[in-house]
């Protein structure tokens, strides 16, 4: 086994996923250190959203390869699922269910010893005892991302994907989310991948950043490296720049190809 | 309990939990077997009043028609039950959800043709119960051939439910209505409420080839003549075995090729 499948949580090679005429993913190679968090950025369109279904395994790439705890996602993503965890505001938890039947049910399909206990863990943690026994349908849009998360939770993964974890709440919510995302993290070492609008966000909570652009990765660092090295303020105008092509992101595009799609890791050493 | 059950259990409980919540949802379960089990035993009287009125024809009448009815059931609610499983994640979009814990998808299988046996068992037990205070009929009274029927038919009905779910997750939730639809195509081949010998030669050949028309072939020897006939019962079972096989094959490659294009994780309303 490689180094950086020893060193790193999620290990990506040369993955492309081809529709029929659309390359949605060209061939972007990054290691995602264990026990980070990195931000996958893009515009819409840029390919994040198919690089973490491939990395779920619910997509087949159509080259490369993934590796996730150092397990293929391809040939034993089996091996690797229960460890991992995902949540997006796209895809739904039940909501004819109550909070904690959907607990009960995604802590057994993840096999999560203790079953009841770690419930109240997360239900104590997350605030989310005052309607555990409401449908999930019935709570309000912050409600339901506390309980998407402690969904994501609720097997303690070792690698988390979150996709837009904290799209269309409110400041204060959202907050309380990134507060908690970052030490529930600490605690446990846990290693982030997600994938965000959210500029304050990826400040907030991020070790390095990955940036993308019509499906390819076009540059990688810390949030402090990148704002240097684009001369702006802050990550809101990086993504700005790299958006739009403006700034020094059509320079640094053309120096750099492949070296940046390797992610530092917290010291921003590129694995 | 081990870690595959345990999901298989996780799959049972978060239908049951839906099943349980909604008194309206089991009531419609149940209604349609009973009000169809009322409708065709009048008609069976009808007949028998015809033929005679005599006491043998409309056991006959009676045996023959309800009996069919209620069997009929058994394979329709399993193929529906199935198939509606599988749209219940899709209308709760939570197929992403689903497909990226540690589910297998033959665990997935194997939990929707328990819950599908469910809630076809809640649909036909009331409507086997209530036929023997209305019309005197009992289908109990068939004895062991009644196991074999029954679980013949419930074989159809999943690799029918198979089949139809790799067909839904193929075109999408839109063509849902194939779930009620095609078994209903099947049934002028199933032989459910007369011999195949009244079928025109060509569809005879097709209906040999239906496990239900030999398990309705059985009923009505059983019924009007006393005898069971193990080769039709052989038959259905051989049968079901190679159609089962294909439908596992066929779900499977529906499954991958959603895995291929991505839609997956986008099933939803």
């Amino acid at each position: 086994m490689s180094d950086a499948l020893l060193t790193s949580a999620i290990s990506v090679r040369d993955l492309t996923k081809q529709y029929k005429t659309v390359q949605a993913v060209a061939g972007i190679s990054f290691d995602v250190p264990k026990g980070s968090i990195t931000a996958l950025l893009g515009g819409n369109g840029a390919g994040k959203t198919t690089t973490i279904a491939m990395l779920l395994g619910a997509l087949i790439p159509t080259s490369g390869t993934v590796h996730i705890l150092g397990h293929d996602m391809q040939r034993n993503r089996f091996a690797a699922l229960p460890y991992m965890n995902f949540s997006s505001p796209y895809v739904d938890i039940p909501k004819k269910l109550t909070v904690i039947e959907n607990l009960r049910v995604y802590g057994r399909l993840y096999n999560v010893p203790d079953l009841e206990k770690r419930i109240q863990v997360m239900a104590d943690e997350l605030d989310l005892n005052e309607f555990i026994t409401r449908s999930v349908g019935k709570l309000s849009a912050g409600q339901q991302t506390r309980v998407s998360l402690a969904k994501s939770l609720i097997n303690a993964p070792e690698v988390l994907l979150l996709d837009e974890p904290t799209a269309s709440l409110d400041p204060d919510t959202a907050d309380r989310i990134r507060g908690y995302l970052q030490n529930y993290c600490t605690q446990h070492g846990m290693t982030i991948l997600l994938a965000s609008h959210n500029m304050r966000e990826v400040e907030r909570l991020c070790d390095n950043v990955l940036i993308m652009k019509r499906g390819k990765i076009v540059d990688s660092g810390t949030p402090d490296d990148l704002v240097t090295r684009y001369g702006r303020r802050d990550m809101e105008e990086v993504f700005l720049d790299v958006a739009r092509g403006t700034g020094n992101a059509a320079a640094l595009a053309e120096e750099s190809d492949a070296p940046h799609d390797v992610a530092p890791d917290r010291e921003g050493h590129v694995a | 309990m081990n870690a595959s059950l345990t999901r298989i259990y996780a799959i049972w409980l978060r239908h049951i939990y839906i099943l349980s919540r909604s008194i309206p949802r089991l009531l419609e379960i149940m209604y349609w077997p009973s009000v169809q089990m009322i409708m065709w035993g009048f008609v069976s009287r009808f007949f028998a009043m015809r033929g005679g009125g005599d006491l043998s024809t409309l056991d006959m009448a009676l045996g023959t028609l309800l009996g069919a009815v209620l069997l009929w059931d058994v394979l329709f609610r399993t193929q529906i039950g199935l198939s509606i499983s599988y749209l219940e994640e899709v209308w709760a979009r939570n197929m992403g959800h689903l497909f990226v814990s540690p589910l297998r998808p033959s665990e997935w299988v194997a939990a929707m043709m328990l819950v599908s046996l469910a809630r076809a068992m809640i649909g036909i037990v009331p409507a086997a119960l209530l036929a023997i205070p209305f019309y005197g009929f009992s289908i109990f009274d068939l004895g062991f051939p009644l196991l074999l029927f029954f679980f013949n038919l419930v074989l159809m009905g999943w690799w029918l439910g198979l089949l139809i779910t790799a067909m839904l997750i193929k075109a999408g939730p839109g063509a849902e209505s194939l779930a009620w639809m095609t078994t209903f195509a099947l049934a002028p081949f199933c032989t459910v409420y007369y011999p195949p010998e009244v079928l025109p030669l060509w569809m005879q050949y097709i209906s040999e080839a239906m496990p239900a028309a030999h398990v309705f072939n059985g009923l009505r020897a059983l019924v009007t003549e006393g005898v069971f006939l193990v080769d039709h019962m052989v038959w259905a079972f051989v049968l079901n075995a190679v159609y089962m096989v294909i439908g596992f094959l066929v779900l499977k490659l529906s499954f991958n090729n959603a895995r291929k294009h991505g839609t997956l994780l986008q099933a939803g309303e």
